[in-house]
């Protein structure tokens, strides 16, 4: 029988596909492997240890560090999916209104704007607010997170309250239910998973920034991230691999959490 | 019951406004069944919107036993509606869905229950009272609308093309079940819906609109026998239109002079001329195809179209410079031997045709 | 409540956020660039278009005559061309990735694009991290070839443009293949299929039926990766280590050692410009494509 012809291949393609997927994970798991090296070098192996995490483990800097980035970003997590659930009311299924293009750019904005941009705006303004107020806490870095976090909360919710039958909520009403009890018992139900998605979006970028963080933050202020860029200027040990296996696996956690979790609720 | 007075609803402001109802009134009587007809765009969703309270009228009133509706929001209506897209809850089994309305007026749990059995047990999917709303056909998720609209005894139930998303032989299943529900039910029904054979097979009355208006209401036979204006006429059913000159008319009846010096008789329908140019209708099947000298009428058969229960034949009248089509019924032992060309005769039956407004 | 009321609430509390954390210190930066700079970094309150001046000429310390701020045009013309480079050969990769994950069967196509997602929501800065342990002097590639005997010395790869090239390719990469693959998904394959009834060859049916077809989604990913990369700032800075400054480490720079803030803003604001042209043009590249095709 003759081979039949399948329309879809191109030659190379596939191939390059694998090295693809093998640039991308091959620094990952180099990382994640020499985070077990027994040695001090990130290059060579010198036999299976735990003694990377231990050592992060006992280190203050980076105790306090972890505590202040989930601080971070727990509230800014918060903050940003509670603000951007009422935004995405406003903004959807409505006709088209005077300053819908300057709503949606005021959210979209920290997604346009380069971070360095954002991050020296922020330096200059909270460096006047700082002088003028006396207050140097850790405020200034979660109004800074909450603020690039909403577009990330923002989109997944608005992308569900669109994919939502508008039919569903004037059933409600059609059946006696007050505008409360339709939100109330058919709106926010059906809008939980992009909730959540908005939320761990939230959490998982405002963990992982660093250039707002470096420029905003007082003396003292180091986040897991900040702590780890000014840990390069010094001689590298496997402790950094062994925090950074540390932050990759929970990112990983969360994001595949999401794919399931938006996959069987399709 | 209910009472649509001169209602008018335009989108939009100024001189781009689209204006989706002109000054349409209609009554709408108590354990009727009536049907919205008309093509897409041309207000019945609209319409029936308004009764359900999800959109305003911008003049006009609408009246439900005597009482304004207007400021009431649709939770206040005693009215339901089958949405188009059924609109289940997906977060919610098929049971809880039926009691949503009652749950929403704080009825007690126990009654909660016994009517959502009582509904599921008229739609017939007592079994399936604990599945999920995706997890049942097409067909079953009709029926669960129904349900949902029907559990809290509204005065009015509305149903805006329920049908349309189903199968063929679904459809007329449904048909016929939802004739059934209404007379059970007594509940006043007004349906939605572009199928104008639906709307002949179910409704008592109904309304057919064009453009944002009324163009006439009336029971189905009523509508398909004497459609009052060319929009009708052409909607529902095919029609053969042809020119014709008004010579006399007495009361109801109207003499009439056609192209090839043909005089008819034909009803006078709404139209209000005794004399000048008008349009008479005539329904394909209320003509007959004769020898050339046996009819009022006489052309060349252009075209012969089967149709398994019937046959169209297309003739090209001499003088009219028109088609005119005419269907006949197939039966089992008959064979015309007509063909392509043949000179052939047209035979109106007697007051078969309707003369139109303009 | 009226209704725009109520939309006013519900905007009010993202609004005031955005205006007081994102949007509103641009203005700040405005400002900024047209004063003069303080001696220990801040600024003095005297009006100046120096620091408009500073971003493309210099002034010489004795002789007061203007030229050409070469430092600055070296960084400019670097992170240009280092962004078009790396969109580019984002393109190269990601264009048969996500032609080879379109191609997959339904289901397993989620699996496939989740795999490209992980890396892009972890830590940029472990990803840029992990790559520069790839290619220093002491790292693997260099470890590998010595063992190999292919070189006696280690190659200088990191402090390299090279290596700013590789680390944003490569920290960029999913920017490049997630709206390709959008795109690409929803190809009907019976256009593929009748380019072949048609008599064309396999490398015809991908430039003039398939390449048409995702062409916005191409255009989306080369902007999506040039844009993060000319204001890129961890990459260079880490894997740049200092020599390699890109835009980002050059207006870092002003607020930090050379204390010039005004300077620093006016950059800011170049840079910014510079990404508001590129959005523009893809605003309307992607505009022209919906027009063309609705």
């Amino acid at each position: 029988m003759a081979k039949s012809f399948d329309v879809r291949r191109q030659p190379g393609f596939s191939t390059i596909a694998m090295l693809c997927f093998v640039m991308l994970y091959l620094p990952i798991i180099l990382l994640v492997a020499y985070s077990f090296n027994a040695g001090e070098s990130i290059s060579h192996w010198e036999g299976l240890s735990l003694r990377w995490y231990a050592s992060a483990w006992q280190n203050d800097q980076i105790q306090a560090a972890t505590i202040r980035s989930i601080t971070i970003a727990t509230t800014a997590a918060l903050l940003a999916t509670s603000a951007a659930v009422l935004a995405a009311l406003a903004t959807t299924r409505t006709r088209p209104w005077r300053g819908q293009t300057v709503a949606f750019a005021m959210i979209n904005q920290p997604l346009m704007v380069p971070e360095i941009v954002t991050a020296v705006s922020l330096l200059i303004f909270f460096a006047m607010l700082k002088v003028a107020t006396g207050y140097t806490g850790l405020w200034y870095l979660i109004v800074a997170h909450t603020a690039f976090c909403i577009p990330f909360a923002y989109m997944p919710i608005r992308a569900r309250l669109q994919g939502m039958d508008l039919s569903l909520e004037q059933a409600g009403a059609d059946l006696y239910g007050t505008p409360v009890k339709v939100f109330r018992y058919i709106t926010l139900p059906q809008l939980w998973p992009g909730i959540l998605a908005g939320g761990m979006l939230s959490f998982v970028i405002s963990l992982d920034d660093v250039v707002i963080t470096e420029f905003v933050k007082s003396a003292g202020q180091d986040t897991l991230p900040t702590y780890m860029l000014g840990q390069l200027r010094r001689n590298i040990t496997p402790e950094i691999n062994a925090i950074s296996t540390a932050l990759l696996a929970l990112s990983i956690l969360l994001v595949t959490a999401m794919f399931f979790f938006s996959r069987t609720r399709k | 019951m209910i009472e649509i007075d001169n209602v008018s609803k335009l989108f939009g402001a100024g001189d781009s406004a689209f204006r989706a109802l002109d000054r349409v009134s209609v009554n709408i009587r108590e354990n009727e069944f009536f049907t919205l007809l008309g093509p897409s765009g041309c207000g019945k969703t609209t319409l029936l919107r308004m009764i359900a309270g999800f959109e305003g009228p911008t003049s006009g009133q609408i009246l439900l036993d005597g009482q304004d509706l207007s400021d009431k929001p649709p939770y206040r209506r005693p009215v339901n509606t089958v949405f188009q897209s059924y609109a289940l809850f997906p977060h919610m089994s098929v049971a809880e869905n039926v009691g949503f309305g009652l749950n929403m007026l704080g009825r007690s749990k126990s009654e909660v229950a016994a009517t959502v059995t009582e509904m599921l047990k008229l739609v017939r999917m007592t079994d399936l009272a604990d599945r999920k709303t995706s997890e049942i056909s097409g067909g079953q998720q009709q029926r669960v609308a129904l349900a949902r609209a029907l559990a809290p005894r509204p005065k009015v139930l509305l149903l805006d093309e329920p049908l349309s998303a189903l199968d063929f032989k679904l459809r007329k299943e449904m048909q016929l079940e939802l004739k059934r529900l209404q007379s059970d039910t007594g509940i006043t029904f007004v349906f939605v819906t572009h199928d104008q054979e639906e709307a002949l097979t179910m409704s008592d009355r109904i309304a057919v609109m064009s453009a944002g208006r009324i163009r006439q209401i009336g029971g189905p036979r009523e509508i398909y026998d004497q459609p009052a204006d060319r929009f009708v006429a052409d909607f529902i059913g095919d029609t053969n239109f042809l020119p014709a000159e008004m010579i006399a008319r007495t009361g109801d009846s109207a003499q009439l002079r056609l192209a090839q010096g043909v005089e008819v008789t034909a009803r006078a329908g709404q139209i209000d001329k005794t004399s000048g140019t008008v349009t008479l209708a005539i329904r394909p099947e209320h003509a007959r195809l004769v020898a050339p000298d046996a009819g009022q009428l006489t052309g060349v058969l252009d075209e012969i179209v089967y149709f398994g229960t019937d046959t169209h034949y297309h003739i090209l009248l001499d003088g009219f410079g028109t088609r005119f089509v005419l269907r006949l019924q197939n039966t089992p032992d008959e064979m015309r031997m007509m063909q392509q060309g043949d000179r052939v005769g047209v035979a109106l039956a007697a007051s078969a045709g309707q003369v139109l407004k303009d | 409540m009226s209704p725009i009321r109520t939309r006013a609430a519900l905007l009010a509390p993202a609004m005031v956020i955005l205006l007081f954390a994102a949007a509103g210190p641009l203005v700040i930066v405005l400002i900024y660039s047209f004063l003069t700079p303080g001696d220990y970094g801040g600024v003095i309150w005297d009006f100046s278009t120096d620091a408009w001046f500073g971003v493309l000429a210099e002034r010489d310390f004795f002789t007061e005559e203007l030229s050409w701020a070469d430092a600055h045009l070296m960084v400019f013309w670097r992170s240009i061309k280092l962004s078009l480079m790396t969109a580019f050969l984002s393109l190269i990769i990601g264009f048969p990735t996500a032609y080879f994950i379109a191609t997959r069967p339904r289901g397993s196509r989620d699996v496939w694009m989740l795999l490209i997602m992980i890396p892009f929501w972890t830590n940029l800065l472990i990803r840029t991290f992990a790559i520069m342990e790839l290619i220093r002097n002491e790292g693997t590639i260099n470890t590998v070839l010595i063992a190999m005997g292919l070189v006696t010395q280690p190659v200088q790869m990191l402090y390299t443009e090279f290596s700013l090239l590789v680390g944003m390719t490569y920290v960029y990469l999913p920017l490049m293949i997630l709206p390709i693959y959008a795109s690409m998904e929803r190809i009907d394959f019976s256009l593929v299929e009748a380019g072949y009834d048609l008599y064309a060859t396999r490398w015809q049916v991908l430039r003039r039926v398939i390449f048409p077809l995702v062409k916005p989604g191409v255009v989306a990913g080369s902007i999506l990766v040039f844009v993060p990369c000319l204001g890129a700032y961890v990459t260079p800075r880490v894997l740049g280590g200092g020599k390699q400054l890109m835009l980002g480490n050059l207006i870092e720079l002003q607020f930090g050692q050379l204390r010039n803030w005004p300077l620093g803003a006016a950059l800011s604001l170049t840079l910014l410009v510079i990404v508001m042209v590129a959005l523009i043009f893809y605003v309307r590249a992607a505009g022209n494509e919906e027009s063309a095709h609705g």
